[in-house]
Parts: C-alpha cells; structure tokens; sequence
C-alpha cells in the first residue's frame, strides 16, 4: 500500500523557507503570489495489513514534530 | 568522588572532541565517548553531554533521527533519574526532539547559516550548570548554527520564562529565537539545552573563557554538593 504523509507547519509558525521561496518568485517576476508555506512529502510503501493507528503513530513519533507540524496521511486508492 | 561523564557521539557530531577536551580540562575525571549505536551508559555517570554537529546529516528535522537513536533512550532514561545532561547546538535540537526540553528549533529566521560570537545574558544564576555566574551578567559564546531559532506556544515560553527555566539569552537577535531564548532548561532543572558552544570558549586561546564557568558550576554542584 502506498501512502502519501503531508507535514505542514502549523499556522502561526514563522517558515523562514517559504518566506524565501517567495522572495525568490517574487524575484523572477511572479506578481500576485500572497504567501508561501514549504512542508514535506513522505511517501510509504507499507503492507497492507498496516493500520491506520500505525501509521498515525508513525507520524506522531518521527514523521512530524507536532510542536510545529501538522499532518496529513493520504492513502493512495 | 571522582567525577564520571559522557560524551555522545551521533554519526555526524563534529563538536564531540571539543566537548570531552572541555570536560577533561575544567571538570576532570573520567569522560567516557559513546557511540549512538549504544544501548547502554556507562556506570556510574554524574553527567552527560550531547555534541555539537549534523547529526544523521539533519535528515528529517535537525536532531531528530539522533533523538530516535539506541543510546538516546538510555540518555531519557538517565536524565529521568536525575543525571545532568547539557546538550549544545546540534545536542539541543536532539533533547527537543527527544522531548527533554519544550519546543523545537525551527531554521534561523534570516535563513543563514550564522557563525560568529555573540553576546549571552545569564538569566538564571542558580541553575546547576549556571551557578557559577552572577545573575545578568553578559558573557561572550560563540554559535555556529542553521537551526537555532527557538520555537514554542506563548503558553509554554510564558510558563519556561514564570519559572526561571531560561538559562542564557541573547542580547540581540541573532536567528529569530523567541524572545531570544538561547538556552533552555527542563523542570527539575537537571537538564540544559542551549544553541551557543560553551565549550569553544574555555581558554584565552580560543579567544575568552567565558564557557569555563559552565563547566565549573556543573562539576562544583555534582561534586562538591
């Protein structure tokens, strides 16, 4: 099974990367661009037996620091 | 009583020598080297240091595969018995993540890399690693760090700073830290994260000794208690 994990930083977190990011966009001439926030994707190939309470636990335990990250599990269909 | 210690070295640690050599100098005794892959401490220890440095290369988030690793369970369970446990840079990113310490260390707000001396206030001069300075005193520590911008809720710095858990703090700001927290403690006050290299300033040679102070205080609490 394929699994896509999505962390975010939360709201309200400074992301000095994203910050950057848009400064550089804004550099190429991109006009319009209102924020921009970088987070990461994981990607898993689990077993299919593997439960949505293991991989919740995956996220909680190192995926995502949940002192500034959300995240988000996307099971591929 | 002699005076035991540890230092950590994570795949990736680049301070680990300079910490022991700082130790052995100002603390003496007996420092053991550790390896990550350790699932146990040495005996006997009255201390533990956590290493500057990159550990697992910063894969993931700063310190946080090291935070995982087999002798980080052991350093959790130490600093649980009450054994003293000073993390410096990469060492602190580790015991955030470890959840030693609240809060984490997000990228530098200025996105650079800084690299240079800066200027600490000791916020609180009774601490076991920190007895041995005067309360607001100014001291010089050089940082070397990407990841050193403090992060926590307003609810947790509110708390930290309500019971005198802030060790150092700049006196300026250097990488966007909340209210410029350089260094953090734990509750029992028996743990120390900070993002500042005390152990880079232990002799004239290395341009002050302002770091010495930290390691005096830690082996005349421990030993000398």
């Amino acid at each position: 099974m394929k699994v896509r994990v999505l962390v975010t930083l939360k709201n309200g977190v400074l992301d000095p990367q994203g910050r950057a990011i848009h400064h550089a966009l804004e550099g190429l001439g991109f006009a319009g661009v209102n924020d921009v926030r970088a987070g990461r994707v994981i990607e898993l190939d689990v077993a299919d037996s593997t439960s949505d309470e293991a991989l919740d636990d995956m996220c909680r335990k190192l995926l995502a620091n949940l002192v500034i990250e959300n995240y988000r599990i996307e099971k591929a269909a | 009583m002699a005076f035991t210690s540890a230092v950590i070295t994570f795949p990736g640690s680049n301070c680990d020598r300079d910490m022991a050599v700082a130790i052995e100098q100002v603390c003496g005794g007996t420092v053991h080297r550790v390896w990550h892959g350790d699932a146990d401490l040495p005996d006997g220890l009255d201390f533990i240091a956590l290493p500057g440095g990159f550990s697992y290369g910063d894969y993931l988030r700063s310190g946080a595969m090291a935070a995982r690793s087999p002798v980080m369970q052991a350093v959790v369970r130490a600093a649980e018995r009450g054994v003293a446990v000073l993390g410096v840079c990469n060492g602190f990113q580790v015991l955030t993540e470890a959840g030693l310490l609240p809060g984490a260390l997000m990228r530098n707000a200025g996105i650079r890399f800084v690299c240079r001396d800066v200027a600490l206030t000791v916020e609180n001069a009774q601490s076991l690693f920190t007895a041995g300075y005067a309360s607001g005193q100014q001291i010089t520590i050089p940082v070397a760090h990407h990841d050193g911008n403090y992060f926590a809720d307003d609810a947790t710095l509110d708390r930290i700073e309500g019971e005198g858990r802030v060790a150092f703090r700049y006196a300026e700001p250097v990488n966007g830290s909340a209210r410029n927290i350089a260094g953090v403690l734990n509750d029992r006050g028996n743990v120390l994260g900070m993002m500042p290299h005390p152990e880079r300033m232990i002799e004239a040679a290395h341009g002050g000794a302002d770091g010495r102070a930290l390691f005096e205080s830690v082996v005349r609490g421990l030993v000398n208690a």
